[in-house]
């Protein structure tokens, strides 16, 4: 049984090569028909494009020299790179010969996509199923306004196409899922992974070492940033690091959290970089360290992260992880979240007798019924809107603070004709989950009248008045 | 023993005021010459984590996701839970992020 499973990890190898090499093929093959971006193609006809490129045809005829240059608009256009001596002829050649996937066309995405087009890479293939949104723009610099609404990998790659004509943008209109990952993965070298979720991420570091290609990694969340380069010259793959996935509670999101847009944007760019070292093998890429980014405070703090672990699941020796494994993997069962930064979760805590739906709320106050509306979002989202009349206690400090609720309570049933009878109590939040943690905290302390209003804010906006701004 | 502790990627939170970084004062556990990162983890639940302490422990260990860093050096590399700490040393825990 051994023997067969050595066996079988030894076919996937061979195979990834052969992929691989299919892939290099394709690559020679669409630079010798455009002619534009080939690097070798250009003076000795189609002829010079095969073998190993102009440097082979070079050394045979050494008085031609000029065979190995770049061609001229190339020359120009790049000249800045060339005059590095680090860098040069060959380290572009080596990038118009590269061909690096970004999975993401959102914060960190755009400048890695914006920096790999301007730089010259041979092929720069885009990954995402999202429209831009008006809310992306503050950050996700690839965009712009004309594009709300349609794809973000159409909008991303005519912007590259714009700064550079002479590079191929392909454009992958879809979700990177386990089913189609392996498909779009293997045309590529490198993979920069420039998505917003934890399946994701466990996802795209599974394939990458299934394809053995080298995984340029970042993120970024509120004031701070991560970057470092997975499964290259011995370092991790992202489960040697995380085997296990974090409590759901602990991932935290973009679209609740807030994020800066400058933050993604250095390190995307530190993205690129890096992404831009490994294609041409210069420097000391980020394998085995990792770039931990403070923005307020301004600190770059690179430390030394553990190798590949020995009993790593996915990327060891011995391991058992096969592609057809791969595609069967249900990666947001393992992490417990969903593959998107925007799917909310509903809870579903209250019996019905407990919840109203902002229509309902909406007659209630056109009746002029006498309550108190409790919106238990925190003080800064709060400030950001909110309904009128509304008391804000957050539902972080409500237990403490019930006796500012209690007065409230008070003060609206002396104002109101029937002083007698208790006032009701509505709880709102911004989509209705906390508002039903508020109700049932409530509840348990003597608060019997207290409802949730079903959707929170958001509903509100969709059902009631449409002029009040969603964020 | 003097040590500096850093808390980011959302750990902060839990904490007081939110407060990242913490310059603290610790000894060793009883019947123990030098104090160790397991000692370091149940001195920082009781005297720095304010709430959630299961979003830093698990177990005996930190929850899944966070980085432990001495010295910018992953504790895998130094012992882990048996790493013996210096005077001075600085201690980073990081919450892994995922946004982008």
């Amino acid at each position: 049984m051994d023997g067969g499973g050595g066996r079988g990890r030894e076919l996937e190898r061979l195979r990834a090569e052969r992929e691989e090499l299919d892939a290099r093929i394709r690559l020679l093959e669409s630079e010798i028909e455009t002619g534009s971006a080939a690097p070798a193609g250009e003076a000795g006809g189609p002829a010079a494009g095969v073998g190993d490129g102009g440097g082979g045809a070079c050394q045979a005829c050494p008085g031609l020299a000029h065979a190995d240059s770049l061609p001229a608009d190339m020359i120009y256009r790049y000249s800045r790179h060339l005059l590095l001596p680090d860098f040069g002829v060959e380290g572009q050649r080596k990038l118009s010969r590269s061909s690096i996937l970004v999975v993401g066309a959102g914060g960190l995405g755009s400048p890695v996509a914006l920096y790999l087009a301007a730089c010259g890479v041979g092929i720069l293939g885009i990954v995402d199923g999202d429209d831009v949104e008006l809310n992306n723009l503050h950050r996700q610099i690839i965009h712009q306004e004309a594009y709300i609404g349609r794809s973000k990998v159409k909008s991303a790659a005519d912007t590259c196409r714009a700064i550079n004509s002479s590079i191929k943008v392909v454009e992958h209109h879809h979700t990177l899922k386990p089913s189609n990952a392996l498909e779009v993965v293997r045309k590529y070298d490198i993979v920069v992974d420039a998505t917003d979720n934890l399946p994701t991420r466990y996802m795209i570091s599974d394939c990458c070492v299934l394809l053995n290609k080298p995984l340029i990694s970042g993120a970024a969340l509120g004031l701070e940033g991560q970057l470092t380069v997975y499964h290259h010259n011995g370092s991790p793959c992202y489960r040697c690091l995380f085997p296990n996935p974090p409590p759901v509670a602990a991932c935290q999101r973009c679209s609740d959290s807030g994020v800066l847009g400058v933050v993604p944007g250095v390190i995307g760019c530190l993205q690129a970089l890096e992404a831009i070292k490994v294609a041409t093998d210069i420097g000391e890429p980020l394998s085995g360290r990792m770039l931990l980014f403070d923005a307020l405070s301004a600190r770059i703090r690179i430390v030394k992260i553990r190798g590949s672990s020995p009993v790593c699941t996915i990327c060891a020796e011995n391991s058992v992880f096969t592609q057809e494994d791969f595609q069967k993997f249900d990666y947001e069962a393992f992490t417990q979240s969903p593959m998107s930064d925007k799917s909310t979760l509903s809870l579903n805590l209250l019996p019905e007798s407990a919840r109203i739906t902002c229509t309902e709320y909406k007659r209630l106050i056109d009746k002029g019924e006498p309550h108190v509306l409790l919106d238990v979002r925190p003080a800064h989202h709060f400030q950001i809107v909110s309904l009128s009349r509304s008391l804000n206690i957050p539902l972080s400090v409500l237990e403490e603070k019930l006796p500012m609720l209690e007065t409230s309570m008070k003060e609206t049933m002396d104002a109101s004709a029937a002083s007698d009878k208790q006032p009701s109590l509505y709880v709102v939040c911004r989509r209705g989950n906390d508002s039903q943690s508020a109700v049932q905290l409530l509840r348990e302390k003597g608060f019997h009248s207290a409802k949730d209003i079903v959707g929170g804010l958001q509903s509100w906006a969709q059902d009631v008045d449409p002029d009040f701004p969603a964020y | 023993m003097h040590l500096t502790l850093e808390f980011g990627g959302g750990l902060e939170l839990l904490l007081e005021k939110s407060t990242k970084v913490h310059k603290v004062d610790v000894q060793p556990r009883d019947g123990e010459d030098k104090a160790t990162m397991k000692g370091l983890l149940s001195w920082v639940k009781s005297n720095l984590i304010k709430e959630r302490p299961e979003m830093f422990i698990k177990d005996d260990s930190v929850r899944p996701g966070v980085l432990v860093l001495i010295n910018d050096c992953d504790w895998e590399l130094c012992g882990g839970l048996d790493a013996e700490l210096e005077d001075k040393d600085v201690v980073v825990f990081i919450s892994t992020l995922h946004g982008g």
